[in-house]
């Protein structure tokens, strides 16, 4: 999963689409994970990233991420499989 | 180099909830980077903004509105170029420039230049010949029908699903969900706007616009594609984005080079949920939001001075995405004298 390259994300949490024009607030963990995703880092190293520094079991991520990519995706932020192939 | 200074006649200074492109147009002038100006309004009504606007207009004329008739207006045109010896006429709304294109080689052998679209091009993108246009074109647009006759509209319930657009033939819209409603805005436009009346699909999506210039030639000079982000209810926008769609910029070098649009233009785009676009409406002059593309590196306006002034102008290859306007009001105390003034005698 990776968040398509052009989405311009600001510290304090702005989502900036510039193809849509459309912008999306995230909270500070959600601009820590969107910054990875960015990184195209693995599930499984952002899940360990999120468990290592925040008081909060497996389950409980594995349901927030993907509802939270859910979003994403949802809202045409991250890349589809067509772009990453090319 | 001393900037060589322009006598600029602009119209459109409505800057009212539905605003004339006047006042944005000589915002951009003001700031040209190849020439000073001194600008001369052009105005229908006593009460339009830009006139007491002192300090980005310097004198306001009143002009006749164009059922008066090309003569009439020729003969007050003549007049104000007596007193202030134009260079340019930047015609902003869309009912006058059917009076300003015949008048062009007139005015241009007076030393008055204008850069606008052709008759046939006018004419062409005209909202009544939009399906034609779509299918010379091979360009996406709604399907449409063109009313003269009230009696007719019973039978679009056989063509079209609810809801559609009705539509004046130069301005206004309404979203109809009944025949009875059809019914409704076509008596109030038509009385407004005169006839005919234009029935459209309606596209779900979402709004968007592109503000730029055509070379005459098929070329692209300028182009800033702008998402909608705050629309008033006269569907006007009062805040608004850059965005980097390359559809959308696509279909602009495709309607530009199609059709080799002369001047400046605006197009209306809808893009639905599968991504689709549609061409709406294409406004064949600049929109009140230009300035917008002055904040993100190109100068409309200007660039179009110096085309039809037959100085070169080099196409504008970049702006900047994410960039915003936001419009806002403003209230003006202006003394009953200078009112007195453009009422009486048509000048201030």
């Amino acid at each position: 999963m990776k968040l398509r390259k052009n989405v311009a994300v600001s510290e304090a949490g702005l989502l900036f689409n510039p193809v849509t024009g459309e912008s999306y607030t995230v909270n500070p963990i959600g601009v820590e994970i969107v910054n990875l995703l960015r990184e195209e880092k693995s599930q499984e190293y952002i899940s360990k990233f999120i468990l290592g520094k925040y008081a909060t079991d497996k389950a409980t991520f594995e349901k927030d991420y993907n509802d939270f990519i859910g979003i994403l995706g949802h809202h045409n932020l991250l890349e589809s499989y067509e772009e990453k192939k090319a | 180099m001393k900037k060589r200074k322009l006598n600029i006649a602009v119209s459109g200074l409505n800057a009212i909830d539905s605003p004339g492109p006047g006042v944005a147009v000589i915002r951009a002038l003001r700031e040209a980077k190849s020439f000073n100006v001194r600008i001369i309004g052009l105005s229908y009504e006593s009460l339009e903004p830009g006139i007491y606007m002192h300090d980005i207009i310097d004198r306001s004329y009143s002009i006749p509105y164009p059922a008066a008739g090309v003569d009439t207006l020729f003969a007050r045109l003549e007049y104000i170029h007596e007193k202030e010896n134009l260079d340019v006429i930047i015609p902003n709304f869309d009912a006058e420039l059917y009076p300003f294109i015949k008048l062009e080689p007139k005015l241009k052998a007076m030393g008055i230049h204008m850069f606008l679209p052709t008759l046939k091009q006018f004419e062409e993108r005209h909202k009544v010949n939009l399906n034609e246009f779509g299918k010379k074109y091979n360009i996406n647009v709604p399907a449409s029908k063109i009313l003269y006759d009230l009696n007719t509209v019973n039978s679009l319930q056989s063509e079209f699903s609810f809801p559609l657009i009705v539509k004046g033939k130069f301005y206004d819209a309404s979203i109809a969900y009944s025949i009875e409603q059809v019914k409704t805005y076509y008596n109030k436009i038509s009385a407004r706007w005169g006839l005919p009346i234009i029935i459209q699909e309606f596209i779900h999506g979402t709004e968007f616009n592109v503000t730029g210039l055509g070379d005459g030639k098929g070329n692209t000079i300028a182009a800033i594609p702008m998402r909608k982000q705050y629309i008033t209810d006269k569907g006007k926008a009062w805040g608004g984005i850059s965005i980097s769609d390359e559809k959308m910029l696509d279909m602009t070098r495709k309607f530009l080079r199609a059709t080799k649009w002369r001047g400046g233009f605006e197009l209306e785009l809808m893009k639905n949920k599968d991504n689709e676009l549609y061409l709406l409406e294409i406004n064949p002059r600049l929109p009140a939001w230009v300035y917008l593309a002055v904040g993100v590196g190109q100068n409309i306006p200007e660039a179009m001075v110096n085309f039809a002034l037959g100085v070169k102008v080099k196409p504008f290859t970049k702006y900047t995405v994410g960039k915003m306007f936001v419009r806002y009001s403003w209230d003006m105390i202006v003394d009953r004298e200078e009112f007195e003034q453009i009422s009486l005698y048509g000048e201030l």
